[in-house]
C-alpha cells in the first residue's frame, strides 16, 4: 500500500487541517448559539476557561495551517505548467481540468472561488478566538458583540465548507500526485 | 427596555471585529483587481509558484493586522458605538463574500 508524497501532503492539507478546522468551527458555533439561550448564563471555571482558550487557539491555528499549506505547498503542484508538446496532462491538474469543457468549471469556478474564500475563514476565526478569550468580559456585557462574533464564525464555517467541497471534488477530478512514493504497509 | 450602560470598554472587541472585516474585504478587492490587471498580477506574485494568490493574501493579512493594531490602540480604553461598527463590519464581510464568488467578479470585470 503506497501513496505519493504530493497526494499525502494534499490529504493532510484537506482531510486533517481543513476538515478538523471545519469540525472545530462548527462546534464553536454550536457552543456560541447554545450559550445565547442559557437561562441566567453560565460561568466557566478557571480550568474551563483555559481549556476553551486552548480549543479556540488550536481551531484558529488549524485554519492557518490549512490555508498556508494549501497556498504555498499544494496549489503550486496543482497549477504547475506542463512542458510544451506534452499530451498526458495527468501530472498537471489545472491543465487537465481546463483541457475539457466538461471539467473546466471545476477550475474556473471551484478553484478560483476556493483559493480566495478559504482565507476568510482563519481571519474570522482568529478574531473570534481573540474576542472570546481576551474580551470575555465585554462579550458577557454586550450581547451585540457576541452576535457579531457569531456571524463571523458562521462565515468562517461557510467559507471553509466551500473550500472543502471544491477541494475534495477537484482532487477527485484531477488528483494532485507525484513525488516520491511513501510505502505505508508492505504487501505480502 | 434599554440595555445597562457599558462599564467595560468595548473598543478592543470592536477593533478586532472591524479589522477582520477590513482584512476580508481587502483580500476580495485585491483578488478581483489582480484578476483584471496583468501588472497587478505580476506585482502580487510574491511567491511565483503560487502566482498572485501569494501577494493577494499576504497584503490582505498585513492590512488586517495593521488595521487591528491601529484600531486597538485608538480604542483601547474607549466604548464605541458598537451598532455602527458591527454594521460596517458586516457590510465589509458581505462585500468580501460576494467578490470572492468568481461569476460576480467576472461580471464586474466584464469578462
Amino acid at each position: 500500500m503506497q501513496i505519493s508524497l504530493r497526494a499525502s501532503v494534499t490529504m493532510i492539507h484537506g482531510m486533517f487541517f481543513g476538515c478538523f478546522f471545519m469540525m472545530a468551527v462548527f462546534a464553536a458555533v454550536v457552543e456560541m448559539i447554545a450559550s445565547t439561550y442559557t437561562a441566567g448564563g453560565f460561568e466557566l471555571s478557571a480550568r474551563g476557561r483555559s481549556l476553551a482558550a486552548i480549543y479556540l487557539t488550536l481551531t484558529a491555528a488549524l485554519g492557518w495551517l490549512a490555508v498556508l499549506g494549501g497556498t504555498y505547498i499544494v496549489y503550486p503542484w496543482y497549477r504547475v505548467h506542463p512542458p510544451a508538446g506534452i499530451t498526458d496532462l495527468t501530472a498537471y491538474p489545472q491543465w487537465l481540468l481546463l483541457s475539457s469543457g466538461a471539467t473546466s468549471g471545476w477550475h474556473e469556478l471551484g478553484m478560483e472561488w476556493k483559493e480566495h474564500v478559504a482565507w476568510l475563514a482563519p481571519i474570522a476565526m482568529t478574531m473570534t478566538a481573540y474576542v472570546l478569550i481576551a474580551q470575555r468580559a465585554a462579550v458577557k456585557q454586550c450581547r451585540q458583540i457576541r452576535h457579531a462574533v457569531l456571524v463571523f464564525a458562521c462565515v468562517a464555517l461557510v467559507s471553509a465548507g466551500i473550500a472543502a467541497f471544491f477541494g475534495a471534488m477537484i482532487n477527485k477530478q484531477a488528483p494532485v500526485n507525484g513525488g516520491p512514493e511513501i510505502h505505508l504497509f508492505s504487501e505480502r | 427596555m434599554t440595555e445597562p450602560e457599558a462599564t467595560i470598554p468595548n473598543g478592543p472587541a470592536a477593533a478586532a471585529i472591524l479589522s477582520a472585516g477590513i482584512g476580508s474585504c481587502t483580500l476580495a478587492v485585491l483578488a478581483v483587481a489582480s484578476d483584471g490587471s496583468k501588472t497587478l498580477t505580476h506585482w502580487l506574485s510574491f511567491y511565483p509558484p503560487s502566482g498572485s494568490l501569494s501577494g493577494v493574501t499576504s497584503v490582505a493579512v498585513v492590512v488586517w493586522l495593521a488595521a487591528w493594531l491601529v484600531l486597538a490602540r485608538l480604542w483601547r480604553h474607549r466604548t464605541v458605538n458598537f451598532s455602527r461598527i458591527s454594521v460596517l463590519s458586516f457590510v465589509l464581510l458581505a462585500i468580501a463574500l460576494l467578490l470572492t464568488f468568481p461569476p460576480l467578479a467576472d461580471r464586474l470585470l466584464r469578462k
